[in-house]
């Protein structure tokens, strides 16, 4: 019952992933922050196998900047798609493969350009406008599929990632604690404020 | 009058015992002996768990009976009565039966019935449920409720509980001592009354399109559009789910059809007139 949620527009990409940390029948956390940053304008959010997500998160993180350190540049989003796909197909084929399912968002520090990663445990990469995993998939797929256009704003972003926070309070048996909603812009990672206490009523 | 309700009542299975054993007979049919006809039971102490090795093609692909499954419907009540929406694809396993099933059953000029589940389940039950309405109107000299009419198929289907029935169905129908009135109704015996109902494998689909803009205070024109992208939306994702959108509006005068439309040049002219489906691309790169 993880919830991730990515949704890229004009020049921005918005990514949300659930708050809660549960194991079994417990919440053990209400205030999960799901996500990493791989450098300045590069967002990783995860879902999975408890342990994994943070360890193979970090990884890519800690990799990512010694990349960075070494060659004296940064990556682009793609490129960095590509090498977390790399990664996680090695690590399928090895004793323990990592079961980590993930998206990465970000924009090109050069040309502007916005981009949205869907990849999951099985090392299927994909570029998408709007992306889920888990059960939002279910839900918030079709609400983009009507709702979404390329070149929208991140003001409308906002709005569409509300639409879907909505139908998922009020469909999801489990509450999932709200939502940690980041936007990645041309000028870095920054927090959107996102109120996890609206409640939602059911027609 | 009466003579004639009696000799009908009793459908013709009835007429010669299929049972040997009177005593046998009983015991398998006994809770729904008055509602139900007699089928022959699989000779094993529970039914339904036979059945399940014999059909369940998710735990076993190599099960001798496909039966069709997989859906998308959907009801809604709103200002201006009630919007019936479903898709039209029958599904076998993973071989599309038909693309041109009728989902709706029309029970009378102001009560109709989705089918979600077994098809055969779906068709056959929901065709003696319109058997039933009738000879209650015969029998009372006026219209069945909404309200009754759910709870005779309910009541049903609870007869059967654990011998494998699998329907979820919805009874629409706007009559004039409780206005527009939805019911849910499913094999396991639950009956919910509600103003928006989604059922079957595409029903996420449909409630992330409907819930998202439904209003009671929604036009007629409007019903009707959001009940057809709904299941347009769900046609797209669900793979069960396809083929034509049949779409209904119930009002206090009784029903009317709006169209059994294909979906693919549905898709193509809202893809391309109003930009949605950005996922899909048009052209080749």
């Amino acid at each position: 019952m993880e919830v991730l949620l990515g949704i890229s527009g004009k020049d921005f990409v918005l990514i949300a992933a659930s708050k809660a940390a549960m194991r079994g029948a417990t919440i053990l956390k209400a205030s999960d922050d799901k996500t990493r940053e791989l450098n300045k304008n590069t967002l990783m959010a995860y879902s999975g196998e408890a342990g994994d997500t943070v360890q193979f998160a970090e990884y890519i993180q800690r990799n990512a900047q010694l990349y960075s350190m070494r060659n004296e540049t940064e990556l682009s989003p793609p490129a960095l798609a590509n090498f977390v796909r790399g990664e996680l197909a090695s690590s399928l084929r090895s004793r323990k493969p990592y079961q980590v399912n993930l998206l990465l968002g970000g924009v090109d520090k050069d040309t502007g350009k916005p981009s949205l990663f869907w990849l999951d445990y099985l090392a299927a990469l994909a570029e998408v406008p709007y992306a889920a995993h888990g059960y939002a998939q279910y839900y918030c797929l079709s609400i983009l599929d009507k709702h979404h256009q390329r070149d929208i704003s991140l003001e409308r972003g906002i709005e569409l990632l509300n639409l879907c926070a909505d139908e998922l309070k009020r469909r999801l048996p489990i509450d999932f604690k709200g939502l940690t909603v980041k936007a990645i812009t041309a000028d870095g990672v920054k927090d959107i404020p996102y109120d996890d206490d609206k409640i939602v009523k059911s027609a | 009058m009466d003579a004639l309700v009696a000799k009908y009542s009793r459908p013709a299975a009835e007429e010669s015992d299929p049972f040997e054993n009177e005593l046998e007979s009983h015991d398998l049919m006994n809770p729904a002996d008055h509602l139900s006809l007699k089928f022959a039971m699989p000779p094993v102490a529970q039914p339904s768990s036979w059945l399940r090795a014999a059909t369940d093609d998710r735990s076993n692909p190599e099960c001798p009976i496909k039966i069709a499954h997989g859906t998308t419907t959907l009801a809604f009540r709103f200002q201006g009565g009630i919007i019936v929406a479903t898709d039209s694809r029958a599904t076998a396993g993973d071989w599309i039966a038909s693309q041109t099933v009728k989902k709706v059953i029309e029970i009378n000029s102001v009560l109709l019935g989705t089918m979600a589940g077994g098809a055969a389940d779906c068709q056959y039950w929901l065709a003696w449920l319109g058997m039933q309405c009738r000879l209650h109107e015969l029998r009372h000299k006026r219209r069945i409720s909404v309200a009754a009419a759910s709870k005779i198929l309910a009541n049903l289907v609870y007869s059967y509980k654990g011998m494998g029935l699998s329907m979820g169905t919805m009874c629409a129908g706007v009559t004039a001592e409780e206005g527009p009135a939805l019911y849910y109704v499913d094999s396991d015996g639950t009956r919910l009354a509600g103003n928006l109902f989604c059922v079957g494998s595409g029903q996420t689909f449909a409630y992330g399109v409907l819930d998202a803009e439904y209003k009671y205070e929604l036009s007629n024109e409007a019903a009707l559009e959001l009940g057809r992208r709904s299941i347009l939306a769900a046609a797209h994702r669900d793979a069960y789910s396809g083929g034509y959108i049949n779409l209904y509006h119930i009002e206090e005068k009784g029903w009317t059809r709006h169209g059994f439309s294909d979906t693919n040049p549905i898709f193509w002219k809202t893809k391309l007139e109003k930009g949605e489906f950005s996922n899909v691309t048009s052209e080749l790169e």
